[in-house]
């Protein structure tokens, strides 16, 4: 690609990153991640990313089969689950999922069913939203390399 | 979380008032009742004391009328009695002479006579007459006899009768009764009868006598014609009667004159009554129907001798009784006072009431205030903490913001958000340490640091500010302090850094000088020379006079007993401590050293009046100050704080506009020598290797500057001697160079103080100096070098004219600083030092852990993703486990990881189990290897100890205390942070110094 392509290219990512920041999407964990990409590991993020996407959709398949689950109690297997995503949220940065999943932590240790399925609800929102958001970002970086 | 806890300190809070509010002895609600009740019981018993008052006077009162009456009716009754006895004299005398002398020889004249000149021994008688029995058959001869028919007592001529008694007697009083017949009068008739019955004196009942108008009463007496038998019948006394003597007592005037005699008799009214008839009793004295004390009278029973006839007295009291004042007034004292005594009870138990109340109304307010004390904290440290997140996202977004090509006006602006983000995170870190301090919550690490590298850094943190001012900025670290010390680096460090960073704010001008000295010897010296000082002061004296202070500067300082005169005796004593060497480090403070720091400075100093304040926090001098010079004031609280948790005290001497010094104690331990000197090394190992033996001679006329310059060039290994001027310099070396003695001081360097050079007004010196150069060629030349604080450009022409070295030191000397620019000067080692002094945190961390195999144990692919990536980018090996299980079968001994990063939430086995499990399993391996190594070899193999980091989320429940017990060394918290892991890595790598390669 040409040179100016790929400033431009690389100024949309700045641009789409700070939205993220600013909307509170993302937070400076985010930008501890990209300082661990360099040369030895060009893909880190990505990686990591893809991994934390994969782990996610496995635990919000689960929490969804538990609460949809008629003779459903076991608040107990759910915290774990949302133990595990709060982890590692917050460890790529996801600031917006991870405080989703802080309340409906909260709700689960109420045993509150109604609570639980509002907060899956924007759990699952707020999990496209970045999923699509970050899907848009390393399109825009692989297509800069 | 913060509204959770806060709900927690109002239950907490109610709970124990709760359970307080118990009151101790009084119940208010029965305070009126008791009042009430005591009252009424006052009232009652002062009625009891009244009635017996009053009964008493009464009885007193009967009493006294008792005796009166008694007396007075004894004297009525005696007197009577004497009358009755003459009268019957009389009868005696009648019957003796009237009727056994024949003829008779009384006759009226006679009688009358003798009556008359008796009457004064029957003064209660007005009058006595003498009837003779006349029956009536004598009664034609009797009235021939005497010439005068015998007359009715209304003096009509007596009508026909058996028998009559005519007077033929009488005193001449009562005259006018002769003739009449007594039998004619009812009274006297049924007198005459009785009392010839009797033979004894009879009384009538009273009766208005006749020629008066008192009442009396006739006494009749029976004369008898023949000497009786001795136990005559009524018959026979009848028939002998031959008259009857009689006499009329006027009880009325008798008994006034009787009263009149005796004392006290207006007080009480008399009645003298007959009762023969008891159903009507006759006055004899007195008024019928009386005014006067009707309540109380007494009766005395009156014996006239007449047996038929009964009388008795009466009296009463004419008055009544006066009332009681005396038992009124008593008994309404009383009552006042019981009355006051029980208002003062009552008085007393509402006022301890009310103080309850308020005691309790005090405690709740304590307890709330305690409550909002803490729950301050909490919310301090929970916002701060809050604040901070956010603050990291802004830095971050610099940062990147700042990787962009920007315009120089963009980049300024950038810059500056920067700037300032930081220092807000580093006010609200100390807003988080107070807040931290406060709960208790702050522990001090015990980790080995050279305290002389940490002033050096504290120093080149101000060093570029106070040369900007022209400030004087210099430390002193006494040799008796030991190289390497035990402690927290990171707090002694913050409050070094916060008095001297106040001290750089606050001076304008003169100098700031911090000195460490050990605190015994320090205390001690300047006990002993502020004596000597005080007994031979004329040299201070003088010294002062000339304005010019022999402190660091020449400015006056605050506490003059740091100036040169003590100094000079501190640094003395050191040098002989010194040379006498180890044998004096040893017994006597074994483990504990206790650090004196004094941070001197000649700024503005603290008002008077703000010099309490000092240690509260936010609060500066005044309110100008933060205006000028900004700040928050919080960070002398903070060090107070710190410093105080290091065992130590922090003070200040101030004088307004002269200075201030801030000193501060804190207690340290000695750490051993080998893992000091490994430390030591590796700070600035190579650069004293070179420099080691070399000689200097320090020009310097202010001996307190020049003592720090040789400090500094000493810990680089060198030689020093201070002259102080040029001219001296020259002359010890200059005749010495000439004459090339053997062992003589012969300097490889000569540094010179910028104020020495400059104030020498020394051009012909320079000159000298020169020359002198030019002569020695072919000595070895000392290299001179300039000192300076700053240095125009002019100046350092002029200093390189002059023929110092291109290089000045500028200061504040640091001994890093001094070396390289020596190095410099001399020539020698610019090789790699470059890199050196740069060592920033990341590369260091890089340097640490390149190479070393580190195992990351995380349940989450994600954390163990991101958490390998980071430590690979510093160069590790990184291997992960997803469980503590696999963790353990990894660690299984022997193994080769060099650490291990410790997630602590993870199902089955947690992290603190997992440790656990480590921990045993080396202890098991180590027992087994020194059963092996008794033999002893001599190498002494390191013992399995792998170091456990925990890796946790959770910042605030960081349970730092939970780690340690299960055998983790450290802790991360879990977003990996550069600084953090570097902070945890290198704490614990710095400790276990394994390999060199680097």
């Amino acid at each position: 690609m040409l040179g100016l392509g790929e400033d431009r290219l690389r100024a949309d990512m700045n641009r789409l990153l700070t939205l993220l920041f600013h909307q509170g999407v993302l937070d400076e964990q985010f930008l501890q991640l990209q300082q661990l990409q360099d040369e030895t590991s060009p893909n880190f993020i990505f990686e990591v990313v893809n991994i934390y996407f994969n782990e996610s959709e496995k635990l919000l398949r689960n929490l969804r089969d538990l609460l949809l689950d008629r003779e459903f109690s076991d608040y107990q297997r759910m915290g774990v689950h949302l133990n595990q995503l709060i982890g590692s949220s917050s460890s790529i940065g996801a600031k917006r999922v991870s405080n989703v999943c802080v309340a409906f932590r909260a709700a689960s240790e109420q045993n509150s069913r109604p609570g639980c399925l509002r907060a899956l609800e924007v759990l699952e929102h707020e999990y496209c939203y970045l999923k699509n958001r970050l899907d848009e970002v390393f399109h825009v970086s692989k297509s800069s390399n | 979380m913060g509204a959770k806890s806060h709900h927690m300190v109002a239950v907490k809070l109610n709970e124990q008032l709760g359970t307080k509010r118990k009151y101790t002895f009084i119940n208010r609600a029965w305070l009126p009742k008791i009042l009430v009740m005591w009252i009424l019981l006052v009232a009652f018993v002062s009625r009891i004391i009244y009635n017996r008052m009053d009964a008493e006077n009464k009885q007193r009162r009967k009493e006294v009328l008792v005796s009166m009456c008694d007396q007075r009716a004894r004297m009525l009754q005696d007197q009577f009695s004497v009358s009755v006895n003459h009268v019957h004299a009389l009868a005696v005398l009648v019957s003796t002479f009237h009727y056994y002398k024949n003829p008779s020889a009384i006759d009226q004249g006679t009688f009358a006579e003798y009556t008359a000149r008796t009457a004064f021994e029957r003064p209660l008688l007005s009058g006595v007459a003498y009837a003779q029995r006349v029956v009536h058959s004598e009664r034609d001869e009797f009235e021939r006899q005497h010439g005068w028919t015998i007359k009715t007592m209304k003096r009509e001529p007596s009508p026909l009768r058996d028998e009559y008694a005519p007077v033929i007697f009488s005193q001449e009083t009562v005259s006018y009764i002769e003739s009449l017949d007594m039998m004619s009068g009812e009274e006297d008739h049924e007198n005459i009868l009785r009392a010839r019955a009797t033979g004894k004196a009879v009384l009538t009942s009273p009766f208005r006598l006749l020629g008066s108008h008192h009442l009396g009463v006739v006494l009749t007496f029976p004369v008898y014609k023949l000497k009786l038998p001795t136990n005559p019948s009524v018959k026979e006394r009848i028939d002998a009667t031959a008259g009857y003597l009689g006499g009329a007592f006027d009880v009325e005037s008798l008994v006034e004159n009787l009263l009149g005699q005796l004392a006290g008799n207006q007080a009480i009214v008399v009645n003298v009554l007959d009762i023969t008839n008891s159903s009507d009793p006759l006055i004899m004295y007195g008024r019928q129907y009386q005014d006067g004390d009707m309540s109380l009278k007494r009766v005395s029973a009156l014996d006239f001798g007449d047996p038929f006839r009964k009388h008795q007295m009466i009296c009463r009291y004419l008055q009544k009784a006066p009332t009681p004042w005396t038992a009124i007034t008593t008994t309404f004292l009383f009552f006042v006072i019981g009355l006051l005594v029980g208002y003062m009870i009552y008085g007393a138990a509402i006022h301890i009431v009310k103080v309850e109340d308020d005691f309790h109304e005090m405690q709740q307010l304590k307890v709330r205030a305690e409550a909002a004390d803490v729950a301050k904290s909490q919310f301090l440290a929970t916002v701060s903490h809050e604040i901070r997140t956010p603050m990291n996202g802004i830095l971050g977004m610099l940062a990147l913001l700042l990787d962009t090509d920007m315009s120089s006006t963009q980049r300024d602006y950038a810059q500056t958000a920067q700037a300032c983000g930081k220092a807000l995170i580093t006010l609200i870190n100390e807003v988080l340490d107070r807040a931290k301090i406060e709960a208790g919550k702050l522990e001090l690490e015990a980790v080995p640091f050279d305290l002389r590298s940490i002033l050096d850094d504290v120093l080149s943190l101000f060093s570029e500010k106070s040369r900007h001012k022209g400030i004087e900025l210099a430390v002193f670290v006494s040799n008796k302090v030991p190289d390497i010390v035990m402690g927290d680096p990171g707090r002694f460090r913050q409050v070094i850094t916060n008095l001297v960073g106040n001290s750089v704010k606050f001076t304008e001008r003169g100098h700031i000088f911090v000195q460490v000295h050990v605190a015994e010897h320090a205390k001690a010296l300047l006990n002993a020379k502020s004596e000597t000082f005080l007994n031979g002061g004329s040299e201070g004296a003088a010294l002062s006079g000339t304005c010019h202070f022999k402190t660091l500067s020449g400015c006056e300082a605050a506490d003059d007993r740091n100036s040169w005169d003590t100094f000079k005796h501190l640094i003395a004593d050191e040098e002989f401590r010194y040379n006498a060497s180890s044998q004096l480090i040893g017994p006597d403070d074994a483990q504990n050293v206790t650090l004196m720091v004094c941070v001197e400075d000649t700024g503005i100093g603290i008002p008077i009046s703000a010099q309490e304040r000092v240690f509260t926090p936010f609060m500066q001098a005044d309110s100008s100050t933060s205006r000028n010079y900004g700040g928050t004031g919080i960070g002398l609280s903070i060090s107070k704080c710190l410093v105080e948790l290091m065992g130590g005290q922090i003070n200040f001497i101030s004088r307004p506009n002269i200075g201030s010094t801030f000193s501060f104690t804190a207690a340290l331990r000695r750490c051993e020598k080998n893992v000091g000197v490994d430390l030591n090394k590796s700070f600035s190992g190579n650069l004293t290797m070179a420099l080691e033996g070399l000689k200097a001679t320090v020009v310097d006329e202010k001996p307190v500057r020049a003592a720090i310059t040789r400090y500094h060039l000493k810990r680089l290994g060198m030689l020093v001697e201070i002259v102080s001027s040029i001219k001296m310099a020259v002359a010890t070396s200059g005749k010495n160079g000439s004459v090339r003695p053997k062992n003589k001081w012969q300097p490889d360097l000569i540094l010179v103080e910028k104020d020495s050079w400059i104030s020498g007004d020394n051009c012909g010196l320079n000159l000298r100096l020169f020359d002198w150069k030019q002569n020695g060629r072919k000595l070895k030349l000392p290299t001179t070098v300039l000192l300076a604080t700053n240095i125009t450009s002019v100046e350092f022409d002029r200093a390189k004219a002059a023929g110092f070295a291109d290089t000045v030191i500028m200061k504040p000397l640091r001994a890093s600083r001094v070396a390289a620019c020596l190095q410099q000067v001399l020539g020698m080692g610019k090789k790699g030092q470059q890199g050196k002094d740069m060592l920033n945190s990341s590369a260091f961390l890089r340097s640490l852990l390149c190479g070393k195999r580190i195992l990351v144990v995380d349940d989450n692919r994600v954390n163990r993703a991101v958490a390998a990536g980071a430590l690979k980018k510093f160069g590790a090996d990184v291997e992960c486990a997803d469980s503590g299980k696999a963790a353990l079968t990894l660690l299984q001994l022997p193994h080769n990881f060099d650490a291990c990063f410790m997630d602590i939430q993870m199902p089955e086995m947690d992290g603190f189990e997992a440790t656990r499990h480590i921990r045993v399993m080396e202890s098991k391996a180590n027992e087994m290897m020194t059963a092996e190594c008794t033999g002893g070899t001599g190498e002494k193999k390191s013992e399995w100890h792998l170091p456990v980091l925990a890796m946790t989320a959770d910042v605030i429940h960081a349970t730092y205390d939970k780690c340690l017990s299960c055998g983790m060394d450290g802790y991360v918290s879990k977003p990996f942070e550069e600084e953090n892991l570097y902070q945890a890595v290198a704490t614990f790598f710095e400790s276990n110094p394994i390999n060199d390669e680097r």
